[in-house]
Order: C-alpha cells, then sequence, then structure tokens
C-alpha cells in the first residue's frame, strides 16, 4: 500500500497543484454548461408523435405517466418507444411513429393492460374503440388515387377496411370515361393505427396519422344543423320567411313558403315578366 | 498509519482496516452494495438481454416476477399534486416501497439502489486522485427546499415536473433501455452531474441537491436499520469514518454522545445506511443494528470481554 504514495510527491508542488485544480475546474464547469445547453440544442421542430392505445388526454397525460416504459416492454411488435430529447413528447414518454412501425391493435390491449399509473385508460376494453389520432390524407397532389390510379393501399391495409376508410366515387373529367376512387377517412372510425401511413407506397406518405388536436376541426359549442335538428324536430324549427312584396309583382299570388306563383307562357316565358 | 496524515489530510482512509481486516473485510459492504446496485440494473436486462424476465419497468415503476408491483411514491405524489390519482397497481407499488424502505432506512435507496450513486462515489474518488479542494460549499438543506420546489412546481403546471429533469430514472432508463448508449439525455444528464461533483462541488448533488435522496431521507426517519457505533469506546479517533462519510454530520452524536448520554446508534435520517464506516473502522466500532438499541448501554466498553481481533456478529 505505502507504493501507492511515491508518485505524489511529484505533485506536492503546490503552484502545480492549483494549475491542476483550476484546469479541472474550469474543464468540469464546461462540461455541466455543455451537456445542460445540450438538451435544448436536440430539440428539433415538433416531431408529430402517437400516443398509445388508451392514453388519457395529453394535459392528464404528463400528470398520470411516471415513465416506466412497462406499456413499452408489453408492446409485442415494438411499436411504442420512450421518448428522448428530440423525439416530441414530453421525455420519457411512450409514444410511436406510425410510418415507422404502427400499432397493431392488438386484441387484448397488452400496453393498457401494463399501466399501472392509469395513464393509458382501462376502460378501454375494444381497441376498435382506440384513438390514438386520425389518418388525414394530407397530399392530394401526390397521392395515386387522387390522381386517377387505383393504388388503394391505404384502404386495403386498414383493420377497419370500409368503415375507417371508404373510396368514394367520382367522376374523372381529366380522361371523362374513369372515376376517381378519393380515400376519405372517417374520423368517428379511424382509431389512428396508422397501418395506412406505414403502407403508402410513395418516397414519403400521402397519408398521415395527426393527433386528433391538429387533425379533427371543431364547431362552435352553439352550432346547430338545421337539417339535422329539422329531422329530431319532425318539423322545421324556423318561422317560414314572412312575404317580401317585390317591385313590379304588386298583385301576383304567393305560396307560404314565399316564393310566387308564375303562370307560364306558351312561348316559354313567365305571364308575369314583361319582355 | 503515516500514509493517513499527509498533507492534504485523510488521503487513505481505510488503509489501517486492510491492514488490520484484509482487503475483502475492508471492502465487504462496499463491494455488497455495488452489487446491489448492479443488480438493480440486471434485472431490467436479462428480459431484453436473453428472455429471462426478472423485472420490467425502471425505478419509477416497475412489476417483478409478474406480481410485484413497485412505484416510486415521489412520482405518486407528484402526480397527486398535477391532479391525478393513480390507479391500484401503482398505489400498491407505492405503499410497498414506502414500508420497505421504513424498515432499512429511507436513504438506502440512495446507496443500494440508486444509479447515479456510483457516478457521484466515482467523481468523489477522482476529486480525491487530483487533490481537489471542497468547492462549492452547498447547504445540506438545499435539497428539501428543490423537494418542495418540485411539488409545487408539479402542482402549478399539472405534470409530474422532476421527471423532465430527474438524473435517477433517466440514468436508470437509460441503462436498461440501452439509450445511454446515444447521446441523449441519459447520457448529458449523467454527465452534467459527475462533472458538477468532481469539478463545482464535492458531493454536491447526492448530499446537497438531490430532491429524491431528501424524499427518501423523510420517509426513513423512523426506519428501523440503522448503523450503530455500539463499540464506540474502542475508537482511537482516526477519523477514517468521516472521511467516508457521504453525509459526515450524522456520526458524531453517535460516536462521541456518550458524554451527553446519547445512545451509540446513528439516528439521523441524512444516514444512507451505506456501511462504509463499518468498512473502514480498524477497530469495529460500527454494525449495523436496529433503532431500538439505542440505550447507551447498548454500547459495549472495550474491556466487556469482546474480543477486539474477531468481527462481531452481524445483526442486518
Amino acid at each position: 500500500m505505502a507504493g501507492r504514495h511515491d508518485t505524489r510527491d511529484g505533485m506536492t508542488d503546490p503552484a502545480r497543484r492549483a494549475m491542476l485544480a483550476g484546469a479541472v475546474k474550469g474543464a468540469c464547469a464546461v462540461g455541466v454548461l455543455g451537456a445542460l445547453l445540450a438538451i435544448p440544442a436536440h430539440r428539433r421542430a415538433e416531431a408529430v408523435a402517437l400516443r398509445p392505445p388508451g392514453a388519457i388526454a395529453e394535459n392528464d397525460f404528463t400528470a398520470a405517466c411516471v415513465r416506466c416504459g412497462l406499456c413499452v416492454r408489453d408492446c409485442p411488435y415494438d411499436t411504442l418507444k420512450l421518448s428522448d430529447l428530440g423525439d416530441g413528447p414530453a421525455l420519457g414518454t411512450p409514444f410511436f411513429n406510425a410510418r415507422a412501425v404502427p400499432c397493431e391493435m392488438c386484441e387484448h390491449i397488452p400496453c393498457v393492460a401494463a399501466c399501472p399509473t392509469g395513464a393509458l385508460d382501462k376502460g378501454l376494453t375494444n381497441i376498435n374503440n382506440a384513438k390514438m389520432g386520425v389518418a388525414v390524407l394530407v397530399s392530394q397532389e401526390t397521392c395515386l388515387n387522387y390522381l386517377g390510379l387505383r393504388c388503394d393501399v391505404c384502404y386495403r391495409v386498414c383493420p377497419r377496411i370500409g368503415e375507417a376508410i371508404t373510396l368514394e366515387l367520382s367522376h374523372n373529367t381529366r380522361t371523362a370515361k374513369h372515376a376517381f376512387f378519393i380515400p376519405t377517412v372517417h374520423s368517428d372510425k379511424c382509431t389512428g393505427c396508422g397501418k395506412c401511413e406505414r403502407a403508402c407506397v410513395l418516397d414519403e406518405a400521402a397519408i398521415k396519422v395527426l393527433p386528433h388536436v391538429l387533425a379533427t376541426g371543431q364547431l362552435g359549442k352553439h352550432y346547430r344543423l338545421g337539417w339535422e335538428e329539422k329531422k329530431k324536430a319532425g318539423q322545421s324549427l324556423v318561422e317560414p320567411s314572412p312575404e317580401v312584396q317585390v317591385r313590379g309583382m304588386e298583385g301576383v299570388e304567393m305560396t307560404p313558403g314565399g316564393t310566387y306563383k308564375l303562370e307560364r307562357r306558351p312561348d316559354g316565358g313567365f305571364k308575369e315578366f314583361k319582355p | 498509519m503515516t500514509a493517513k496524515t499527509a498533507p492534504h489530510g485523510l488521503i487513505d482512509p481505510g488503509a489501517s482496516a486492510v491492514a488490520e481486516k484484509g482487503w475483502f473485510a475492508a471492502h465487504k459492504w462496499l463491494l455488497a452494495r455495488r452489487l446491489s446496485q448492479f443488480a438493480v440494473v440486471v434485472v431490467f436486462l436479462t428480459g431484453p438481454l436473453w428472455g429471462i424476465w426478472i423485472a420490467k419497468g425502471n425505478l419509477a415503476s416497475s412489476l417483478t416476477f409478474g406480481i410485484l408491483p413497485l412505484t416510486d411514491p415521489l412520482m405518486l405524489l407528484q402526480g397527486l399534486a398535477a391532479g391525478h390519482v393513480m390507479t391500484g397497481a401503482a398505489l400498491a407499488g407505492a405503499a410497498i416501497v414506502v414500508v420497505f424502505y421504513a424498515l432499512v432506512g429511507g436513504r438506502a435507496y440512495c446507496a443500494w439502489a440508486c444509479p447515479v450513486n456510483a457516478v457521484t462515489d466515482l467523481a468523489y474518488w477522482l476529486r480525491g486522485k487530483l487533490g481537489l479542494e471542497r468547492g462549492v460549499a452547498l447547504k445540506r438543506s438545499t435539497r428539501l427546499w428543490l423537494l418542495a420546489a418540485v411539488m409545487a412546481t408539479s402542482a402549478a403546471t399539472g405534470t409530474i415536473a422532476w421527471e423532465l429533469v430527474n438524473p435517477v430514472t433517466m440514468l436508470h432508463r437509460g441503462l436498461v433501455t440501452g439509450s445511454i448508449l446515444t447521446l441523449g439525455s441519459a447520457a448529458l444528464v449523467t454527465a452534467a452531474v459527475f462533472l458538477f461533483d468532481l469539478g463545482i462541488s464535492a458531493r454536491g448533488w447526492c448530499t446537497h441537491l438531490c430532491p429524491v435522496g431528501a424524499f427518501y431521507g423523510l420517509i426513513g426517519r423512523a426506519s428501523v436499520v440503522r448503523v450503530s457505533a455500539w463499540r464506540r469506546a474502542a475508537c482511537d479517533n482516526c477519523m477514517d469514518c468521516f472521511a467516508v462519510c457521504p453525509e459526515r454530520h450524522v456520526i458524531a452524536p453517535a460516536l462521541r454522545g456518550e458524554a451527553k448520554g446519547a445512545g451509540p446508534v446513528i439516528m439521523s435520517a441524512d444516514c444512507t445506511n451505506c456501511g462504509r464506516c463499518i468498512d473502514v473502522c480498524s477497530k469495529t466500532v460500527f454494525r449495523f443494528g436496529t433503532r431500538f438499541h439505542n440505550a447507551p448501554s447498548d454500547a459495549v466498553s472495550v474491556g466487556d470481554g469482546v474480543d477486539s481481533a474477531a468481527p462481531p456478529a452481524r445483526v442486518a
């Protein structure tokens, strides 16, 4: 043991020791600041990352998730990852990138079963009711179906084929003899699993799964759809328009709906209109 | 003994214990502790690496052998402050953790489970090798203020706030997921703590700042397993125990309290139960015991028929 200390004799010069200590301290201070600065420096433009099925609202999620990674461990397809610097979501929380590995929508939802804190809601028992996000056909200019081809891949791979994504037909005026088969997402049925985004054949997916907050609009709470209200009530809820006298139409009879009863002349015109 | 009194103080505490007891006996608890810290990481790695699942999750919350839930109670409290009541598994897991550390010593978490301990111990050891002075002086109570700030921030922002910076869980997560190998949060935060302890403040993180340690200290205020200076009469004032202790203020009341009628048990909640004082004492003054043997009469005098050459029986 004694031999260990012999080497220290060369370091007993106080000036050398002070210089060494100063250099170490300075290097450490630089290192600490550098490491702390590197953390925000990792931040990129906000990446769009999706939460596991059953995740409660994002604001509540960061109060509930302890970043334990149990959902990640129990994901049989390695879909879920824990966020690190630059991934977007709060550090250490679970997310997935649909274009890399989409959610396979396991019937027994092992990630939800594994969550100890309630950040993933155990109330989700049917994976078809998951709301991880909504697929949006973001690029109509590059989607092959929009170009008039029959790609249909997003429609075919959708676990809820014909429900979450349907093909809506419209006339192709360019060729005048073909139809467009437009992939159309129905947000009430889409689980946000991301299989469509994963499968899109383009170099950059034309259909992408976005978090609900980005993907869906929200009507003002006071908005009412007249035709829905009419159906519910069995009749129109608004009074018929009052009769408005139009100049030159004096004496012409009006229907209760506010339309003039016009008499057609044999030559095709109307009797009430002067040529 | 001459090696101990070099110009810069005690440069090799424990040398006389090594000479007296042999290297292995003089590092027994240190080795046990390193083994424990290693195991706390390895049990999470056997599953992903070799398919043998022992524990899943990480120090924040885990599930062992598919049945034993463990959750960091500090997370639970932060979640509660943020407005989220956690579900049964987390509540049960936190209760188990609280009971366990209330038995074995709250800050045993720091010494035996926390992966940051090995990092800051390394920094402290290197600091001694480089002969650095203590650096920036911080108050030990800073960690309690930080703990209060963590709770207040959780409540104000509605998030588990400390997880944005917590080196304890970040390092453990980095180790059990392998993300430590990338230049991500685990590597950066760990490097920051190491360099802070090395170049800025001696034992700065674990002993002065870490709110997780402060929280476990609160859990352990009434903990059962304690280090006892039961043979304090044999103390020759070599100061080795003070030199190795990360919380050196905890020793004196027990070791030197005889005149004031104090018992031999280290009762401070700051003690991490690391057992290093037991290792480095060549006079076998210390051993693990319980808080219930703290009457002054529980300390034996050297002439009490205790053979000073034979190590005493371990209690814990």
